[in-house]
């Protein structure tokens, strides 16, 4: 949700008023301290220390019961050096790069769709953004029906009775298939979402624009090009931020469909970490892999703050 | 784009609706399953469940508890809500009126938190916790939530209150009232559109969580429906009349709330997420 690093309120309605912000504010009677008190306090205690101490763990050999000694940099050479983290940090990135990819893509197709003046777009909007307010713990474990691999249930009958019986797979339990198959379902659950963003910044694009440029003898695709992609940068720059984030975190649906496997083949940094912290009790490598993936999305953030805002236009 | 229902406009309608078609084949097949026993499922799981086998409901509701998991979730959603939205909107408030540099400073320190990943701070915090005594309580939960999703509801109002006249608080100041009371009469009713988007989007977090409920009441009476579900489908993996119509069950609430609100979800959503 990184989208929030946009400082300026985006209500069309009251973004006039931002101008004037600067002189009003030192007109306001300022609140006293205590009022971001209780606020501070819980995410200090919440998040703020404890991701500090999480830190300081990353380079320690902390197993949970002894005492802890820093070891410097051994986690993060172990992580280097042990195939399967290593691996899971190579499929975060893919998985992430197909989600933000292709659940971003569906969903600019969706809104084009619904944002059209047909009859059912109510209706579509309702469907395709339902899903995403479903746990996707649940979404997963129906999507491991979706991905039977016998051949007359689920996605495999669907291909059958289509005539393509012949691209019938055993999604989940086919080592080079499986972490596709978990990006699939997380696309189907997200796209939804995506299109809801879109829409808003389609609903902000105005017609005033699209019927100079068809004046001008614009064709459809043109005017998505020149009037409509522009205006939707800010839309395109917070669906990606978010898919990304989402992409680099994903566990509940890893866990609940493949916990990683078959073999590590479907391993993210996140159930990684889980396992070595809950299952193996090595604290301090978990927290190591942890800030990796800390400053990866860190990283990613900030460089998609840059590139993405940079080509933000108004309308 | 253009205003009339033209022959492109159907085509594209026709288009749309064999997308939602496909788009809704895991859903078909969630509640086909659902209504078949296991015999039904073994000869032809995906024709229409006719006659409709109801009994799988029952067994579900009784077997994965889903009762007391409703209960757990529901108490710990609001109560997390609520304490979101007093110390969120009061800390929210602070920051947009403040213009000193430690103002910003502790609004950027505050967004940190919506890039943090919270895997970096789990392990000290469970420790904590379980020192703390509060596994396996709603409290822990509840100063769970309200800590991790602080920077989003921050994040949301003080976009807001900025974009708001201070007039009105200043004027009840002129008038006499603290700043306690110009904050709860006169300013945070003028909140409400941002409230209602704060309020779904932290409701829809909360209530789907996993990982956290997981981890804190896993074994414990207190848990929520999502780890509920997880352990029911583990137990009966194999059953999937059962288990889809515990899945069935355990969605209803929160699909029922969004259809009756999908508008302002939608709105919401959007609203949030473009501020």
């Amino acid at each position: 949700m990184a989208s929030t690093l946009r400082r300026t309120p985006a209500e069309p309605a009251v973004r006039p008023a931002s101008a004037g912000r600067r002189r009003r504010r030192g007109g306001f009677l300022s609140p006293p301290w205590w009022f971001a008190a209780p606020a501070l306090a819980v995410y200090a205690l919440v998040v703020l220390y404890p991701s500090l101490s999480g830190v300081l763990y990353a380079f320690t050999d902390w197993n949970g019961l002894g005492e802890r000694s820093f070891v410097g940099l051994d986690n993060f050479g172990k992580l280097w050096g042990d195939d399967a983290a290593r691996g899971s940090l190579v499929n975060t990135l893919l998985l992430t790069v197909a989600i933000v990819l292709v659940q971003n893509g569906v969903g600019l197709l969706l809104a084009l769709g619904v944002h059209a003046k047909i009859k059912s777009r109510t209706v579509l909007r309702v469907v395709f953004f339902a899903p995403a307010v479903v746990s996707p713990v649940m979404v997963a474990f129906l999507w491991k029906y979706v991905y039977n691999p016998a051949p007359d249930a689920g996605l495999n009958a669907v291909l059958g009775a289509v005539g393509l019986g012949g691209l019938r797979q055993d999604w989940l339990g086919d080592p080079s298939l499986a972490l596709w198959s978990v990006a699939g379902m997380v696309i189907w659950q997200f796209a939804g979402y995506s299109m809801v963003i879109f829409l808003a910044g389609l609903e902000g694009v105005p017609v005033e624009l699209h019927e100079a440029a068809m004046i001008d003898g614009a064709g459809r695709f043109q005017r998505f090009r020149h009037v409509t992609w522009p205006l939707l940068a800010p839309a395109v720059t917070i669906n990606v931020m978010l898919s990304t984030i989402g992409g680099l975190k994903l566990f509940d649906q890893v866990y609940a469909a493949t916990n990683g496997g078959p073999g590590h083949a479907s391993e993210t940094l996140s159930t990684v970490l889980y396992k070595q912290a809950f299952v193996f009790g090595n604290y301090g490598y978990s927290t190591a892999i942890a800030l990796v993936l800390a400053l990866f999305v860190a990283a990613v953030s900030l460089v998609q703050i840059y590139y993405l805002r940079g080509r933000e236009v108004t309308s | 784009m253009s205003l009339r229902y033209g022959f492109r406009t159907f085509l594209l309608e026709i288009a749309m609706i064999g997308v939602a078609v496909a788009f809704l084949f895991p859903v078909y097949a969630l509640i086909t399953l659902s209504l078949k026993d296991k015999r039904g499922i073994a000869e032809a799981p995906l024709s229409p469940p006719l006659p409709p086998h109801a009994g799988n409901f029952s067994d579900a509701w009784q077997r994965a508890s889903l009762g007391s998991a409703l209960l757990n979730s529901t108490v710990i959603t609001v109560a997390s809500l609520l304490v979101l939205i007093a110390i969120g909107s009061f800390a929210a408030y602070f920051l947009a009126r403040q213009a000193t540099r430690l103002g910003f400073g502790l609004y950027v320190l505050f967004l940190l938190g919506i890039v943090l990943p919270f895997q970096l701070g789990m392990i000290p915090l469970f420790k904590m916790v379980d020192t703390a005594g509060l596994l396996g309580t709603y409290q822990g939960m509840v100063v769970f939530y309200t800590g991790i999703q602080l920077p989003f509801t921050i994040f949301l109002y003080t976009g807001f209150i900025r974009a708001l006249p201070g007039d009105y608080a200043n004027a009840a100041l002129i008038d006499g009232a603290g700043h306690l009371r110009a904050f709860t009469q006169v300013v945070f009713p003028l909140l409400r559109p941002i409230t209602g988007t704060v309020l779904i989007l932290n409701a829809v977090f909360i209530w789907n969580d996993f990982f956290t409920p997981l981890l804190y009441l896993g074994g414990s009476p207190r848990e929520t429906v999502p780890v509920r579900i997880f352990a029911f489908v583990g137990q009966y993996v194999s059953d999937y009349g059962l288990v889809f119509a515990g899945l069935v069950l355990a969605a209803l609430p929160i699909l029922v709330v969004f259809l009756v609100l999908q508008r302002y979800v939608i709105k919401g959503f959007a609203s949030g997420l473009k501020g």
